[in-house]
């Protein structure tokens, strides 16, 4: 086995099962938005500071720009693309996004709104320091934050109408 | 950036792990949760030959607790000990620490036992195994066969970066004693941003006698030297009682002790002014843990 060796495995994307054949330095961000074409994850920092390309790993949000795909083959991997309905109606962290006027140029926000799924099935009902502590590792360079964490609250609030779980 | 090619190992048991560590030798790396390593990577920082995933073993996956200690296996996030109820009954300085380390989103992925083998001056849990006394726990293959060896959390940390931990050994385990009975600690830092580097961090513990006097005092500083630095209060204040503590006393100790360094982020004598008031706070949280503690143990 070399460097330059394909490696062969599966991600669940989304719910589907998708084959994948990168050589083992390929990040997860990368596959998702490259090999797989799936471009809302977006790719701000490659270092773990920015929070724009994170990702559900088994439900929990993590850095998909600080995984490799073949370290987490054959495990479940929810993007952005993966939230909203078939139809189109948009997941209730997303909603809440978009009434709380939570994005302006949307560069941030898919990070965002997967870190948000992630805190609200942790904390359904999250206080103000849950809140402010559970997006505190994403960057926005628009907002100002205070939309955003009036969009959690709102989130949790569709949530808790829909009885759903993010 | 984009990482550097690398061959790919992903052993499954700890055996395997260390067959492949001794075949790479020098041109090998462990990859946990890969939140230092990568950015490392992806900066073109570090260029391994070699990566050795622990994330398939399944046998890490493990934190177990007996009647002196908490044993973290390599595989354990730092939010799954963080959220560890038993553990945090045991051994509380572990959430007190992990929640300043990084963000949530972080702390879902890196493990306890990588920010420990990493030895960086910034880490907290450098802190928390220096204060509590804990144990490393390596394996390697050694002549063919899977050897076991032990490092005290005191002697662990060699440099910047450095520690005892060769480039063939895993860290397969790190242990921390129990907290004791009338004991508290606590964990606190000041950084730039909330959930970066800490500027400069405090760790404390405290053992208090029957009669609520402090038995014993200990804090441990990151941020203020190549490896944490740990200060032993005990002669100033055994027998003191908490509200008579000479709390200037404590910060002087503690300026006199740390050997900070300057940076983009801090100069050397602000994190110096750092340490001895966190010292304060650290010991006075320690404390107030302590009879917490007591008072909860206390309530039918
Ligand atoms: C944005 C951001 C902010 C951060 N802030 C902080 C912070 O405030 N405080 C803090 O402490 N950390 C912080 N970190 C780092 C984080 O805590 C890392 O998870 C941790 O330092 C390393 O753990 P890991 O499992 O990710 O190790 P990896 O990144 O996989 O490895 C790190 C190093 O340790 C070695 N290693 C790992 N595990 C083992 C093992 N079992 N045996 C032998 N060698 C091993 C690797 O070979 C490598 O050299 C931050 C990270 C990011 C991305
Ligand atoms: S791109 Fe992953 S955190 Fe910035
Ligand atoms: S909306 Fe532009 S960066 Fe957040």
């Amino acid at each position: 086995m070399t460097a330059d060796d394909l490696h062969e495995f599966t991600l669940v994307v989304n719910g589907r099962p998708r084959e994948l054949r990168v050589p083992a330095r390929r990040l997860l961000s990368d596959a998702l938005r490259h090999d797989l074409g799936l471009t809302g994850t977006h790719v701000g920092c490659e270092h773990g500071v920015c929070g724009c390309c994170t990702v559900l790993l088994d439900g929990e949000p993590v850095r998909s720009c600080l995984a490799f795909a073949v370290s987490v083959a054959g495990h479940e991997v929810t993007t952005v693309e993966g939230l909203a309905g078939p139809d189109g109606t948009l997941h209730p962290v997303q909603q809440a996004f978009a009434e709380c006027h939570g994005l302006q140029c949307g560069f941030c926000t898919p990070g965002f709104v997967m870190a948000v799924c992630g805190l609200l099935a942790d904390q359904p009902e999250p206080t103000e320091e849950q809140a402010l502590e559970g997006i505190s590792g994403n960057l926005c360079r628009c907002t100002g934050y205070q939309n955003i964490l009036r969009a959690v609250h709102r989130a949790a609030e569709l949530l808790a109408e829909q009885g759903d779980r993010p | 950036m984009k990482p550097p090619p690398f061959t790919y190992h992903a052993p499954t048991t700890v055996e395997e792990a260390v067959d492949v560590l001794a075949e790479v030798g020098e041109d090998g790396k462990v990859l946990a949760g890969g939140q230092s390593l990568i950015p490392l990577l992806n900066f073109r920082l570090a260029a391994p030959e070699h990566l050795v995933d622990v994330n398939g073993i399944g046998a890490l996956d493990r934190i177990a607790l007996d009647d002196d200690v908490v044993r973290v296996s390599a595989g354990v996030r730092h939010a799954r000990l963080e959220r560890h109820q038993a553990v945090y009954a045991a051994c509380p300085l572990l959430r007190q620490a992990l929640v300043h380390v990084a963000h949530p989103v972080v702390r879902n992925r890196g493990t306890v036992c990588g920010s420990i083998a990493h030895a960086d001056p910034a880490g907290e849990l450098t802190a928390v195994l220096v204060l509590l006394d804990g144990t490393v726990h390596l394996a390697a293959q050694r002549a063919g066969q899977l050897a076991r060896r032990d490092v005290p959390g005191s002697d662990f940390f060699r440099g910047v970066f450095e520690a005892d931990v060769g480039a063939d050994e895993l860290v397969e385990a790190v242990t921390f004693p129990r907290l004791p009975a009338r004991a508290g600690s606590a964990f606190v830092e000041v950084a730039r941003r909330h959930g970066d580097y800490a500027v400069c961090g405090a760790g404390a513990t405290v053992q208090l006698d029957e009669r609520g006097r402090i038995a014993a005092a200990r804090l441990a500083f990151i941020s203020v030297g190549p490896v944490p630095v740990a200060v032993d209060l005990t002669e100033l204040l055994a027998g003191a009682a908490p509200a008579r503590v000479r709390l200037e006393a404590v910060a002087e100790q503690a300026r006199a002790a740390v050997r900070p360094g300057s940076d983009l982020h801090a100069s050397a004598e602000y994190r110096r002014h750092l340490a001895g008031v966190l010292a304060a706070r650290a010991l006075q949280e320690a404390v107030a843990d302590a009879r917490d503690r007591r008072d909860r143990r206390r309530e039918p």
